[in-house]
């Protein structure tokens, strides 16, 4: 980022609980001007109490925060006319129609600005007059993306944006969200997908039971697993492990049925079991390798797998 | 910064009719079914001087009571599922994520609901001028003030029953059960001079009584000095309902 990580929000030990049950458990972070900054985790981590905290929706019970310099509980008003939000449970009235919430919405922040450009950047300009109810989910979630740029923030809040669309909507959004960075505005995002974290987020924070347990780069975080990927494949008939502990590179072998796993690491680790299989005379099929994605980084972090 | 708040209030005021007038129940209540009634009743009595309406016509009696029924259908019904849908919706958090200010939404469900009070009572009393020469005996001043009085202590009964209701279907509910007992036993659709004494007694008991008893007297002209009773409840009512929904009001 050329833009010299000029610090815009910084939350410090938040921790925030509702009755017994304690959402966010002390989270600290920084995110930098101009980067798209993921939070990921699974249903009730506590990402959304925590960007609702720096959204000044909720007040935190513990903790620092401040957003473009603001205090969100002191400045509501102020810092939410210099932000945009797109929240991961919300509606407009069914029968508004779509120039009809733009229209209030620009006058809520008493725009003069024309919001038409925007509705045809996020291909709603044949919406326009179409209401809420009758819109697909992803032409729904552009309306609210729409609605989230309408003031030109500086930071957007987008909170689940994806969850629910199909993966053809959710590749469209994706390429809406980079615009977004690309335009120089500063993306907080959560998501329960690491296929999305991966794509979009220049850093990413991976959070469990209302902590977080890691922060870096998603190819860092990908890298801190070692350098070890997996060839897998099928095999069609017997299946004898010793030749094949013998290539170079092997940490391990599993098998489950006739699914074989060989985890190892080095350029030669591939041919060599290519090799080994021809060699060997095995019968296989669907043979391919797989690199660490943010799933295995949050599999290994949390001991658990993150439910879609 | 007031003005751009008052700007942001017409335009959502403006907005909001329009949501308004798009459902059909909501404007078939307020603005066709106070007609029908109207013409039906009105059809089967006409608006010949009665010795038990005091010389005046069963529609002139009716016209200020069908208002109750307007205000009490508003009140109890519209401003309960408006509020109860936007809060459990995610509408009013949407509005929470702006610089809105909450009271502009309090205002503005207020004043739609109050002008669709308004266009609905307007319909009724031309409908009633045209068709049964509809008399008014009153003075416009005191009789609009009645009819704020008797709008904004129903709809701040309505602001009440949506906070404390858990979701909108049970503020629904809610409204309904105590709609539907009021609309036939406090005189705002059936005379309660017809109705035995019994129900006389329940109708003490019913708030939209003395919406009827007040809208009937400021119709007729009576002086305010006789309806301080009625105007003490429902100011009561409206204090009341104001300070409990002003402590419970949620955003979500």
């Amino acid at each position: 980022m050329s833009s010299a990580n000029t610090i815009v929000i910084a939350v410090q030990d938040l921790a925030k609980s509702y009755g017994k049950v304690v959402a966010v458990d002390g989270i600290s972070f920084e995110v930098h001007e101009g980067e798209i900054f993921g939070m990921v985790g699974p249903n009730g981590a506590g990402k959304t109490t925590t960007i609702e905290c720096i959204e000044g929706l909720r007040n935190p019970d513990q903790g620092g925060i401040r957003v473009l310099g603001m205090e969100p509980k002191h400045s509501k008003y102020r810092l939410q006319k210099r932000i945009g939000v797109q929240l991961q449970e919300s509606a407009l009235p069914d029968r508004i129609k779509v120039w009809e919430a733009m229209d209030l919405f620009a006058s809520i922040y008493s725009l003069s600005a024309d919001w038409h450009p925007l509705l045809e950047k996020l291909g709603l300009a044949e919406k326009i007059k179409a209401t809420y109810s009758k819109l697909s989910g992803g032409q729904k979630q552009r309306l609210f993306i729409a609605l989230a740029l309408i003031n030109d923030p500086e930071v957007v809040f987008l909170d689940e944006l994806t969850t629910g669309l199909d993966p053809h909507a959710r590749r469209a959004i994706w390429d809406l969200v980079l615009g977004i960075r690309d335009q120089g505005k500063t993306v907080v995002l959560t998501t329960h997908f690491m296929e999305e974290a991966e794509r979009l987020c220049n850093r990413v924070a991976i959070v469990d039971q209302g902590r977080i347990v890691a922060l870096d780069t998603p190819e860092n975080l990908i890298r801190s697993l070692g350098p070890e990927f997996r060839v897998t494949f099928r095999v069609t008939g017997p299946f004898e492990q010793n030749a094949f502990k013998k290539i170079q590179g092997v940490s391990r072998i599993e098998q489950k049925d006739d699914r074989v796993t060989i985890h190892g690491k080095g350029d030669r680790l591939l041919s060599g079991v290519v090799n080994t299989l021809e060699k060997g005379g095995v019968g296989f099929r669907d043979l391919r390798t797989e690199h660490p994605t943010l799933e295995d980084v949050f599999l290994i972090l949390t001991g658990k797998k993150i439910r879609d | 910064m007031a003005g751009t708040q008052i700007k942001t209030l017409w335009k959502m005021t403006w907005v909001e009719t329009k949501l308004f007038l798009r459902e059909p129940m909501a404007a078939f209540f307020t603005l066709a079914f106070p007609l029908m009634v109207l013409f039906l009743f009105g059809g089967i009595y006409g608006n010949e001087p009665n010795e038990m309406f005091g010389g005046r016509g069963t529609v002139d009696m009716l016209v200020p009571a069908y208002m109750g029924m307007i205000i009490g259908t508003v009140g109890l019904m519209f401003v309960t599922i408006n509020m109860a849908t936007y809060r459990e919706k995610g509408i009013l958090r949407r509005f929470k994520t702006t610089p809105l200010r909450p009271v502009i939404i309090l205002l503005d469900t207020v004043l739609v609901n109050f002008a669709m009070t308004l266009v609905g009572t307007g319909l009724l009393i031309v409908a009633a001028i045209l068709a049964f020469d509809l008399r008014f005996d009153g003075h416009v001043f005191p009789f609009l003030l009645a009819f704020i009085l008797a709008s904004l202590s129903f709809f701040s009964l309505g602001f009440v029953i949506a906070s404390l209701a858990p979701t909108s279907r049970v503020s629904q509910v809610i409204g309904m059960v105590l709609f539907y007992p009021m609309l036939f036993l406090s005189g705002a659709s059936i005379p309660l001079q017809i109705m035995p004494g019994s129900i006389q007694k329940i109708a003490d008991f019913l708030p939209l009584t003395y919406v009827v008893k007040l809208l009937q007297g400021a119709w007729f002209g009576e002086p305010a000095g006789e309806h301080l009773f009625e105007i003490l409840i429902l100011t009561g009512l409206l204090v009341v309902c104001t300070v409990i929904s002003a402590l419970t009001f949620r955003w979500e």
